[in-house]
C-alpha cells in the first residue's frame, strides 16, 4: 500500500538538499561556533552563513535574526520578552481568537502576570477586521500578536494593513508566521513586522529548529539565560547542524516558493473541487481566496472527523483533524468554533496540508477513496438517517 | 493509540443499522464530546433476538457500540442490563485513557433501549 502524506501543516520530511547540507555537521564540523579554535572557526562561518540564508528570505539584515529551538519559542521569546521590557509604558495586549497555542497560552500566562488581553474574533471565513483591530488599541496597548497564516485553515491575515496599523500607533508588532514561511512570500520591511517567528521542521528543515526576526531597536528580555550567543538574545550552544540546514530550507524556498506555491495550489484545488462535487453536504473551512496555496481544511456533516482521519490511515493517508497539537484534547479545534462554524461541521473538520512530495496521483487516490469512506460512516450516523425527517418538519 | 480489536470493530462494525418495528429503541448522547448513539432491540421471552445501532463519533465510540451489540446479541435482558461501560471497554482490549468515555456510550444506550422496551410492554 502506497503511504500518502498530507499533513505538512504539522511536520514535513526533510528535503534532500538540506540533509546533504546538515551531515557534515555531526562529525567533521562538530565545533562548538562560540569557540575561537579552528574548530570553532569553521562552524562560526556556517552558522553566519545560514543566518544571511534566512535574512534574504523575509528581507532583513542577518543581525535581526536570533536562532531558537522551534516556532514555540520564538513566539514564547517575542510576546514575554517584549512584553516584559514595555510593561512601565502599558499591559495591554491584542491577539486573535484563532491563533495557535503557543501564542494563546503564552498570553493566558501573561494575563496571570496582570496584562490585560484581547482576542479579536474573525469572521465565518476566518478573516480578521483591521479596523477592529485599530479599535482596540488604547494608551496602554504595548503590542500587537496576529499570525501570518492560519494553521488550521490556511486563511491568510492582511498583514501588511495590520503593521500599518501597528506602526501608525507605535505598537510593537509580532506575527506566528511558522505556516505561512516558504509558502506565501514574506518581506518584513513591506509588512512593517517588528517580530516574526519561523520554525524549521515546517519548510523541509529539520524539528528542533527556528528563528525569530527581531528588527533592530526592538528589546526582548530573554527566555533562556547564559552565555552570549545570539548578541545575548538566546543563550545556549547553537544547533548547529540544524541552524545549517534551516539556512538551506530558506535558500530552496526563496528560490521556489513561486512555482511550489501554483503546482501545490493545482493539487490542492484539484481535491477540494473534486471532494465538494463528490460529497453532499460538505463544506470548506477557511477563506475561499485568501488562503496558503497548499491547505484544504473541509467538514463531511453528519460525521465526525476522527473517524475519517482512522479509515484514511488505515488506507496510507496521513492527513489531520485540526492542528496536531490538539489531537489528545477533547473538543472541536478554537480555530473553526472561533469561525462560528455549525458544531457538527466543526467536529466533521478534516485538514489537509499538501508538500513538496505529494503528486496528482495522490490526489487522485484520495478522491477515489475518500467519498466511500464518508458514505460508511454517514451509513452508521443516526443523524444522517434522521436528516431528511429533520428537513420535512423544519 | 487503538488496540487490534478497536480497528476491527471500527472498520467492520457489526450490528450496524437500524430495526424497523423494533421492540425496544434507546439512545445517548456524550455530555462530554457530543457523541451520540442509538440503540434498537428485537425481544423474544426475555432474550435478545436482535440488535442494531447507529453511531455518530469517534473510533472508539464505534467500535464500543460495535463490541456491545456482540456481547448482549441472544443474551437475556438481565444480562444485558448487567453489562458495564468497563466491560465494553475490557472486551476492546482497553481505550486510551481520554476514549475511555466513549465506552460508556454503549452500555447507558442499551440500558435505555431495554428501559423503553420494559415500559411500553408493560
Amino acid at each position: 500500500m502506497k503511504r500518502i502524506y498530507m499533513d505538512n501543516n504539522a511536520t514535513t520530511a526533510v528535503r534532500p538538499e538540506v540533509m546533504e547540507a546538515m551531515l557534515p555537521f555531526y562529525r567533521e564540523h562538530f565545533g562548538n561556533p562560540s569557540s575561537v579554535h579552528w574548530a570553532g572557526r569553521a562552524t562560526g562561518a556556517a552558522l553566519e552563513a545560514a543566518r544571511e540564508q534566512v535574512a534574504r528570505l523575509i528581507n532583513c539584515a542577518p543581525a535581526e535574526i536570533v536562532f531558537t529551538s522551534c516556532g514555540s519559542e520564538g513566539d514564547n521569546l517575542a510576546i514575554k520578552g517584549a512584553a516584559d521590557v514595555l510593561r512601565d509604558r502599558g499591559n495591554h495586549i491584542i491577539t486573535t481568537a484563532v491563533e495557535h497555542p503557543a501564542v494563546l497560552s503564552t498570553c493566558e500566562y501573561l494575563k496571570k502576570q496582570g496584562f490585560e488581553v484581547t482576542y479579536l474574533p474573525v469572521d465565518g471565513s476566518g478573516m480578521l477586521d483591521v479596523v477592529a483591530l485599530e479599535a482596540a488599541i488604547t494608551e496602554k496597548t504595548i503590542l500587537i500578536s496576529v499570525m501570518w497564516a492560519n494553521n488550521e485553515t490556511g486563511t491568510l491575515f492582511p498583514i501588511e494593513q495590520i503593521g500599518a496599523v501597528a506602526r501608525k500607533h507605535k505598537i510593537v508588532f509580532h506575527t506566528d508566521a511558522v505556516q505561512a514561511i516558504g509558502r506565501v512570500p514574506v518581506d518584513v520591511q513591506a509588512a512593517q513586522v517588528d517580530l516574526l517567528a519561523i520554525s524549521g521542521h515546517k519548510i523541509g528543515a529539520p524539528k528542533g529548529v527556528g528563528a525569530l526576526y527581531v528588527r533592530k531597536g526592538i528589546r526582548l528580555t530573554p527566555l533562556i539565560h547564559g552565555g552570549h550567543q545570539e548578541r545575548n538574545r538566546r543563550a545556549g550552544t547553537h544547533n548547529l547542524p540544524g541552524i545549517v540546514g534551516l539556512g538551506m530550507a530558506c535558500e530552496l524556498a526563496a528560490s521556489d516558493l513561486e512555482t511550489a506555491a501554483q503546482r501545490l495550489r493545482q493539487l490542492r484545488d484539484r481535491l477540494e473541487q473534486g471532494l465538494l462535487a463528490a460529497i453532499p453536504e460538505s463544506l470548506v473551512n477557511g477563506h475561499p481566496t485568501e488562503r496558503l496555496t497548499n491547505t484544504l481544511n473541509i467538514s463531511f456533516n453528519y460525521i465526525e472527523g476522527e473517524a475519517v482521519l482512522l479509515f484514511l490511515d488505515m488506507q496510507g493517508i496521513a492527513a489531520s483533524s485540526g492542528s496536531a497539537c490538539m489531537s489528545d484534547s477533547f473538543g472541536q479545534s478554537h480555530v473553526i468554533e472561533a469561525m462560528g462554524v455549525d458544531p457538527m461541521m466543526a467536529n466533521a473538520a478534516i485538514r489537509f496540508g499538501l508538500g513538496y512530495d505529494n503528486t496528482d496521483a495522490d490526489v487522485d487516490r484520495v478522491l477515489e477513496i475518500l467519498p466511500t469512506i464518508v458514505k460508511k460512516l454517514r451509513d452508521m450516523s443516526p443523524f444522517y438517517h434522521e436528516r431528511d425527517v429533520n428537513k420535512a418538519t423544519a | 493509540m487503538y488496540s487490534d480489536k478497536v480497528i476491527d470493530h471500527f472498520t467492520n462494525p457489526r450490528n450496524v443499522g437500524e430495526i424497523e418495528n423494533a421492540d425496544g429503541v434507546g439512545e445517548k448522547v456524550s455530555s462530554s464530546c457530543g457523541d451520540r448513539m442509538k440503540v434498537f432491540l428485537k425481544v423474544e421471552d426475555g432474550i435478545i433476538q436482535d440488535i442494531k445501532f447507529q453511531t455518530y463519533g469517534c473510533g472508539a465510540a464505534i467500535a464500543s457500540s460495535s463490541m456491545m451489540s456482540e456481547l448482549v446479541l441472544g443474551k437475556t435482558l438481565q444480562e444485558a442490563l448487567d453489562l458495564t461501560n468497563d466491560q465494553v471497554a475490557e472486551a476492546l482490549d482497553g481505550l486510551p485513557a481520554p476514549k475511555l468515555h466513549c465506552s460508556n456510550l454503549a452500555a447507558d444506550a442499551l440500558h435505555e433501549a431495554i428501559k423503553n422496551f420494559q415500559a411500553t410492554s408493560a
